[in-house]
């Protein structure tokens, strides 16, 4: 409140002078409060507290002189007396001894307030269930003070020293723990381990360099230089002179080292024989006898094996006088550890003329009749046999006492009989003549076309015979018949092929039921009938477009003991599944009865009906004049092809159709059979009529052989197959009409192949293939030129007398202007027509 | 400079020369045609050679000196054609 001047004069509390900052206070009475507000009434200060200060119990009332304003005005009452004593009295504050009093006062413990671990440390604790029980113990008196000894005593040494309770599973409860505590410490892996180097080279030094190089400006100083100049003027020459001197002559070339053969040298030991030395001949009393030999082929395996196929020697095979002499056909197969027994025989049903094992399995045979039909064997189950007479016949001489005995054991060699053979009317109508096995390279379809062949076996079969068919036969179960045959075969699998008179099941599904996959017929190219085939060939593919299988299959090859799939298994795939070869070269080459030599495509083309038939063949040349009995392509010249037949021989080159590019000159003697060398592309053996065999090399002579090793045999040489069965053992075999198969070792000089003497041949052929390219255009020449001067001749008689020169001349002249008009013409039909000599540009 | 060149473009249209290295008496190539790491490599090879046979020719004979060394190789060969002071190393194959 608001004290004027006058107020505070009249109550002695002058602001700043009876009242200060430091003593705020002053007591008023009461009494003079009210006297004032009396005297005054209105203007008295205190006018608007009259009624506190009437009603105020106390007789003083303490006025606050507020030097900072804190009520907003100078003064102010304080109106009750609690206040007033609060401000006289302002409470004391807290002594620091009271407070240090209280902290120093331990803390009073509190009421504990079970949360329930009591019992969990009840249960922890251990307490005494019952009373403990005690025993005493004590001797008998009379031996109390006795002394005592004392010793040592384990437990263990008397029987009932101690009474144990062993721990046993009782079986009444089990209690699966639950949980069980166990503790974890996460321990690094660590292994430890040195190496120590081997401080070869004790040296703590290494360099490392780097080329000098002239720099830029270096280079161009020395370049500029005088001495440079001079030394490139003086140098050179003699460089020059050096290359010179190498161009004139090639100093790395030694010429004296070409001259030779070079395979041999240095292996001219003693006597070196030049002609086919008698390595064994072959021959059985038993099946051989009045027997002649139709064809021979080794054993692709199997060292020192030969088959040879025995047929009558008679052509008239129903007379009666050899009624009773009929002996079952038989392959024999030779061996080299034993001449004078067969190891194995083959029971065929009638004359084989042809067989080949197969090339992807050697166990595999087909042959073919007399009768036509096509007959498998699987001689898988004495391919033991045939093997341990390898082993253990090597060395003949050495070995034949042991082998003696053990031949002594068996008497008889097995018999294989056929496991298949082809249906009657589906066969051949005539002797089967040829048959070859198609490379595993590739499979024909129905309809001829090459595809591929999944398996890389060979699969299928070819033959052909003077009934004027080449056919294709598959040896795999054809799809169709897959179901049916599937139980049957069940069946069969669980005979089992013991006894050497059983016959294997590996073909049974084409037992008498084997049908040809297709018929390839000749039909003549200018007049009608047909060509009867003797011999056919066709070219081997090997399949160059799948590069992995292709190393796959050289691997298959390599390695002897690759999988050999199981013929029984097999089974035609659907034609559509297999992709098409395009590469494959389907035409085959035959000859003929007649002695022509035909080129056809065997792929069967669809006539105007609809039906598929085969095309006339592409050429059919008759060069010989008697039956064609080899046509053989050379090993190392793939479009090369031999024939023989009649009194001469000749090579043919794929592609020519218009002849051989060589033909024999026509000998004395009949060829009865011809056959390349395995390892010399220029050589090739021609067996007679007479028994001899001639050697021929084309790079020595070519109108005659190079060599004549007359009578091999008295008969005539039927076949003649080669083989290298090792490296430095080269045989030829030579079979006779006698039913002796004489095995030759052909010399050194005959096998080793003189210096590149494929390209030698190769240039030979392609030089008489230009030779008869050459004689045919002639030919035509001469024969138009001969038609031309009879026709002059003819016109030229009716006016003979008036024709002079100059009118010849003029014809002449004429004829020569046509000539250029014709020419002309044709240039510019064809656009290459340029303008005269003097607007030519170079 | 066009003598340099000139008898580069001489020696290298022979038939049969891979390359040619002209290199300084030190056996630092100066002019080359070949890539640069065989010409290196020949350069310090043929150097080391080059200096051994002359040394063997002129202990035999101090007149004597050496004018041309060829190493034939199976393969190729090599001809060496020293200077007086400066040397020229070519090379040729067949």
């Amino acid at each position: 409140m608001v004290l004027t001047s006058v107020t505070q004069k009249l109550f002695g509390c002058c602001a700043d002078e009876d009242v200060t900052g430091e003593s705020p206070y002053k007591l008023l009475k009461k009494d003079d409060i009210i006297q004032d507000i009396k005297t005054r009434a209105a203007v008295s200060d205190f006018s608007p507290v009259k009624q506190i200060v009437l009603d105020y119990p106390e007789e003083e009332i303490l006025l606050v002189y507020d030097r900072d304003f804190t009520y907003d005005q100078c003064f102010y009452l304080v109106l009750t007396p609690e206040a007033k004593d609060r401000i006289l009295n302002p409470p004391k504050p807290e002594t620091p001894g009271v407070l240090e009093n209280e902290v120093i006062k331990t803390p009073e413990p509190k009421e504990w307030i079970s949360l329930g671990s009591e019992l969990e440390i009840d249960e922890e604790s251990v307490k005494e269930t019952r009373e403990k029980l005690w025993y005493k113990f004590s001797r008998v008196r009379r031996k109390f003070g006795v002394p005592a000894c004392f010793s040592d005593r384990n437990t263990a040494d008397a029987k009932d020293g101690y009474l144990e309770c062993a721990s046993y599973q009782d079986s009444r409860f089990s209690i699966k723990q639950m949980q069980r505590d166990c503790g974890t410490q996460a321990v690094p892996r660590l292994q430890s381990s040195s190496a120590q180097t081997q401080w070869k080279f004790q040296r703590n030094i290494f360099t490392q360099y780097k080329p000098r190089e002239l720099s830029e400006e270096e280079a161009e100083n020395i370049l500029q230089a005088d001495s440079l100049r001079n030394f490139c003027n003086s140098v050179p020459h003699r460089v020059l002179q050096a290359l010179q001197q190498e161009e004139i002559m090639n100093v790395f070339f030694d010429d004296l080292k070409a001259l030779g053969t070079g395979a041999e040298a240095g292996d001219w030991s003693g006597k070196v024989s030049e002609g086919l030395m008698l390595y064994q001949a072959f021959t059985d009393q038993k099946y051989a006898k009045d027997k002649k030999i139709s064809s021979i082929s080794w054993h692709p395996t199997i060292y020192g094996v030969i088959a040879v196929a025995l047929i009558e020697k008679k052509e008239e095979r129903f007379s009666e006088s050899t009624a009773s002499e009929v002996r079952p056909s038989l392959i024999v197969f030779y061996s080299f550890s034993d001449p004078s027994n067969p190891q194995l025989l083959l029971e065929c049903p009638d004359d084989i003329f042809a067989f080949e094992f197969c090339p992807s399995d050697p166990n595999i045979i087909v042959g073919g009749c007399m009768n036509g039909q096509v007959v498998l064997w699987d001689i898988s189950a004495h391919v033991t046999h045939l093997q341990g007479t390898q082993s253990s016949g090597k060395k003949a001489s050495v070995n034949t006492d042991t082998f003696d005995l053990d031949d002594n054991k068996e008497n008889k060699t097995p018999v294989v009989r056929y496991c298949a053979v082809s249906a009657l009317e589906s066969s051949h109508k005539a002797r089967i003549t040829d048959v070859q096995w198609l490379p595993p390279t590739f499979e024909v379809t129905r309809t001829g076309l090459p595809v591929e062949n999944k398996h890389n076996i060979s699969v299928q079969v070819v033959t052909c015979s003077p009934d004027c068919a080449i056919m294709f036969w598959d040896v795999r179960m054809p799809k169709l018949l897959s179901q049916s045959v599937s139980d049957k075969k069940q069946n069969v699998d669980q005979k089992t092929q013991m006894s050497s008179y059983s016959v294997p099941d590996t073909f049974k599904h084409l037992d008498r039921t084997w049908k040809p996959l297709f018929r390839v017929s000749l039909p003549r190219i200018s007049t009608s009938g047909e060509y009867a085939p003797l011999k056919f060939n066709f070219e081997p593919y090997t399949c160059s477009s799948n590069k992995d299988r292709d190393t796959e299959e050289a691997d298959e090859n390599d390695d002897s003991s690759k999988i050999i799939p199981d013929y029984s298994q097999l089974r035609v795939p659907s034609a559509k599944t297999l992709t098409a070869l395009e590469d494959v070269n389907t035409k085959l080459y035959f000859g003929t009865e007649d002695g022509e030599i035909g080129y056809t495509d065997w792929k069967l083309g669809k006539d105007d009906s609809g039906r598929l038939h085969s095309a006339k063949p592409l050429s059919c040349i008759g060069i010989h004049h008697w039956l064609v009995n080899t046509v053989q392509r050379s090993p190392f010249l793939k479009d090369i092809i031999l024939t023989t037949g009649g009194w001469n021989f000749a090579i043919w080159k794929e592609g020519i159709m218009d002849g051989p590019i060589i033909l024999s000159p026509s000998s004395e003697q009949v060829c009865t059979v011809g056959c390349w060398s395995l390892s010399r592309p220029a050589v090739f053996f021609i067996g007679k009529d007479d028994g001899s065999i001639e050697v021929w090399n084309l790079l020595e002579k070519t109108s005659e052989p190079a060599q004549v090793h007359a009578h091999i045999t008295n008969a005539k040489i039927t076949s003649i197959t080669p083989w290298i069965a090792a490296p430095k053992q080269h045989f030829l075999a030579v079979t006779d009409e006698l039913g002796m198969v004489r095995v030759f070792e052909i010399p050194k000089t005959l096998y080793i192949p003189s210096r590149s003497e494929g390209l030698s041949v190769k240039k030979y052929f392609e030089l008489e293939e230009e030779r008869l390219k050459d004689y045919l255009k002639k030919e035509e020449l001469w024969a138009k030129e001969k038609k031309e001067t009879e026709e002059l001749k003819k016109k030229m008689e009716p006016d003979k007398p008036v024709k002079s020169l100059k009118e010849n001349d003029d014809v002449n002249m004429k004829e020569h202007s046509d000539y250029l008009t014709l020419e002309e013409s044709i240039l510019k039909g064809m656009g290459l027509w340029t303008a005269t000599a003097d607007t030519q540009d170079t | 400079m066009a003598e340099v060149e000139e008898t580069l473009k001489r020696i290298q249209s022979q038939k049969g020369v891979q390359g040619i290295i002209i290199v300084n008496s030190e056996g630092i190539p100066i002019k080359t045609t070949l890539d640069n790491s065989s010409t290196v490599q020949y350069a310090g090879l043929i150097h080391q050679l080059v200096m051994k046979a002359r040394s063997t020719v002129r202990d035999i004979d101090p007149q004597n000196d050496l004018t041309f060394l060829r190493v034939r190789s199976k393969k190729n060969e090599i001809m060496i054609a020293p200077g007086e002071s400066k040397k020229s190393n070519s090379l040729s194959g067949f």
